[in-house]
């Protein structure tokens, strides 16, 4: 993750926008998930019941957060799984590391894992002298790549064929030039294979843990997470504690949201429910599972019950895929882990409004991500509110570092806009100097940016409100 | 469904910031057209602006200011009438959110239920019957955002478009997707914003047509800015301008 000094958005902006290579990339693969979405959600009617369904679903366990991740806790322990609580990414992080040492382990097998990504996990087990290998083929591309995840679901979505081609080419000992998919998939499947066997201990996310029985469900397509999870003889599972969900059976709508939601699939090729490590007479399953809870900031958001709906989030990815933003700047203009939607409102929250507050600037609200979120999350509004909360210096602002943008130059003009636009007589002595002077303004500040990409406002030369002066509507 | 109230003698009109200073033709026609219909349109001289650019721009206090004129010069019972998606989905679904825990609180409830917007109040109301008188003629249509995902009244200007027997809409392959004004964003993020726009005129130029319609005078102000900058022929217009041209003689 980008550190704050190092995060110059308007720059990344510039240059994400100059590379049409990925804009191409982006707007085909965004186009492609949307269609498929649509396809597989074609009722609209039971979309809607789904969606108020996962809202409610993730309203009522989020209203019982605490209680929740203690019986999560107490099932698991009752399982035969190892729960460890970490309250920041550096503590979840000597947790993997002592268990990993416990096991004089030194490679790992990841299946995707946003969390981890979140805990910079494989450059801190780097420096332990252990490799963290990425399994998804997503991941793993990237990861030859020295780059970080561009799109929560397919995280090197700003790649394409060719690129990919390259990249295996160049980075893979051995492996031939070629386009070919299905070669291409070959070389990873041959790659990958060797490191499953000869991994010390896999890690995986967690989509949904389940409180009342105890059971940590894990969507995927390419069985790699399967075999990071039975293969080796240790499974760690990382997970944010908002993930936790009260019942069983609210996991079959759950899951038909995220995967309609993501990949416009009605199910994934798998989907795996792990309660507990290998039981005695069990001839496969790791030796040990572990389960760790992470935190980072996220009882914080939770603590607000306006905010706290952030964490309904199942990062399905789908608001990224209709964000008319992402879509032209794709992940990394963005700087955080996770970009889009979701990121405006989640990393400032996280990172602190300093760092990442600006990210809530680049949002047309258009309402397009609203309109999908399969949980419901009112991202507009919440990203008004990280607009508010930018400026706000008051006690009863909640985010870290809120009051960061206050400027005079702003406030004198959101002050003045509100006199001239509650003092009737003054607004149209305004808009009627608009109409006579306007021509002449010069073209600095917000004309200036206007201006760059549009030609001028003209003002009418007469104003409604004295055209209808002189039509004669009435006043009143 | 909601429910529709039966035709209003009387009802008052909001024109919006943005018509004002550089759309009045737009306001004046959405009231000719109401008058047409027999209606009675009240216009306060002392109405300014929804409060959205603040409400959006992280400046609660100030949109609320500006918020509590507009309550306090629409104070009768009549239905209000917005000839914009966006000024009227502020009013009608953030009224009540910016006025929650204020001493305004019940006003602001009561207003945004009188809110409406143009196209839906012609036709959902007024049950409006369109005569065209112009010469056929091709044009695009764009949606605003707001018009679009907060009001729902897309299918409410496509019918009136429907009705003028010379006209032939063709629809823009991306007509989901944001034109990238978005307020004070068209100026702290010119570059997306430009981006966007750039992809919203490429598909106004590929329908062929030469006029690109709207209910929403933001969006025509940024496609009406770019597309000049451009150099293109392509005029852009508000719905009830177009309506009144069509329909008027
Ligand atoms: S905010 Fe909603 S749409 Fe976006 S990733 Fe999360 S669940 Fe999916």
């Amino acid at each position: 993750m980008a550190e704050p000094a190092r995060f110059d958005f308007k720059q990344n902006i510039a240059k994400a926008l100059k590379d049409n290579q990925l804009r191409n990339n982006l707007r085909s693969a965004m186009d492609g998930l949307r269609v498929k979405r649509q396809d597989v959600f074609d009722d609209a009617l039971e979309l809607e019941e789904l969606r108020r369904y996962g809202n409610a679903v993730k309203e009522r366990a989020l209203s019982r957060l605490p209680q929740l991740l203690e019986q999560l806790e107490q099932k698991c322990t009752q399982n035969g799984i190892q729960v460890h609580w970490a309250e920041t990414t550096d503590e979840a992080n000597h947790i993997v590391l002592e268990i990993l040492q416990r096991h004089k382990a030194t490679l790992l097998v990841k299946g995707k894992s946003m969390v981890s990504e979140e805990m910079h996990l494989n450059r801190f087990l780097a420096r332990h002298g252990i490799e963290a290998l990425e399994t998804d083929l997503g991941e793993f591309i990237i990861q030859l790549d020295g780059e970080t995840p561009s799109h929560i679901i397919v995280p090197a979505v700003h790649k394409n064929k060719d690129q990919i081609a390259r990249t295996f080419h160049a980075k893979i000992p051995g492996a031939p030039y070629t386009e070919d998919v299905e070669a291409l998939n070959r070389i990873a499947r041959a790659t990958l294979r060797e490191k499953f066997k000869a991994g010390h201990a896999g890690l995986s996310g967690v989509n949904f843990a389940v409180a009342e029985t105890g059971t940590l469900c894990l969507v995927e397509n390419e069985g790699n997470g399967r075999m990071c999870t039975t293969v080796p003889p240790v499974h760690i599972a990382v997970m944010g504690i908002e993930k936790v969900v009260e019942k069983l059976e609210e996991i079959p709508p759950l899951l038909r949201l995220l995967t309609g939601s993501a990949t416009g699939q009605r199910i994934t090729t798998y989907f795996n429910m792990i309660t507990s490590p290998r039981n005695s007479g069990e001839k496969d399953g790791p030796l040990e599972v572990h389960l760790i809870l992470l935190d980072n900031g996220r009882s914080r958001i939770y603590a607000d019950p306006k905010l706290r709906q952030t964490l309904y989030c199942i990062r399905c990815g789908t608001c990224l895929n209709h964000c008319p933003v992402y879509t032209r700047l794709g992940g990394h203009a963005y700087g955080f882990l996770y970009p889009g939607p979701i990121g405006k409102i989640l990393m400032p929250q996280i990172e602190g409004l300093p760092a990442a507050g600006d990210l809530a600037t680049a949002s047309t609200l258009c309402n397009a991500c609203e309109e999908v979120c399969p949980v419901r999350i009112p991202i507009p509004t919440l990203i008004r509110r990280v607009r508010n909360e930018s400026y706000d210096a008051s006690d009863a602002a909640a985010m870290p570092g809120h009051g960061y943008r206050r400027n005079l130059m702003e406030i004198i003009t959101w002050k003045t806009w509100a006199l001239v636009n509650s003092r009737p007589a003054l607004n149209r002595l305004i808009i009627k100097l608009a109409g006579r002077l306007g021509r002449l303004m010069p073209a600095i500040g917000p004309l200036k940016a206007w201006t760059q990409v549009r030609s001028r406002p003209r003002f009418a030369p007469k104003s409604l409100h004295q055209l209808i002066r002189e039509k004669g509507v009435p006043n009143d | 469904m909601p429910l529709y109230p039966p035709k209003p003698d009387k009802v008052y009109f909001f024109g919006t910031c943005i018509i004002d200073a550089i759309f009045p033709r737009a306001g004046l026609s959405a009231i000719r057209l109401l008058e047409r219909e027999g209606i009675s349109v009240v216009f306060p001289r002392s109405q300014s602006c929804c409060g959205q650019p603040a409400f959006n721009s992280g400046f609660p206090d100030e949109a609320r200011q500006v918020a509590r004129r507009q309550l306090n010069t629409f104070n009768r019972d009549y239905p209000v009438v917005v000839p914009s998606g966006s000024c009227a989905g502020m009013m009608k679904h953030h009224y009540p959110e910016l006025f929650a825990g204020d001493r305004d609180k019940e006003r602001a409830f009561r207003f945004s239920g009188r809110v409406f917007e143009l196209g839906q109040f012609l036709t959902d109301v007024l049950k409006i019957r369109l005569a065209d008188h112009g010469n056929p003629l091709k044009v695009a249509w764009h949606s605003s955002c707001h018009a679009m995902r907060e009001m729902g009244v897309i299918k409410n200007a496509k019918a009136l478009l429907a009705q003028l027997a010379n006209v032939q809409l063709t629809e823009l392959e991306r007509e989901y997707e944001c034109c990238g004004f978005g307020g004070t964003f068209a100026v702290k993020h010119p570059l997306i914003s430009g981006a966007m726009v750039r992809d919203k005129i490429d598909d106004i130029v590929q329908t062929g047509a030469k006029r690109v319609i709207s209910g929403d005078c933001g969006c025509l102000l940024h496609i009406r800015g770019a597309l000049d900058k451009c150099g293109l022929d392509v005029e852009t217009q508000h719905l009830a301008e177009f309506l009144w041209e069509r329909t008027n003689g």
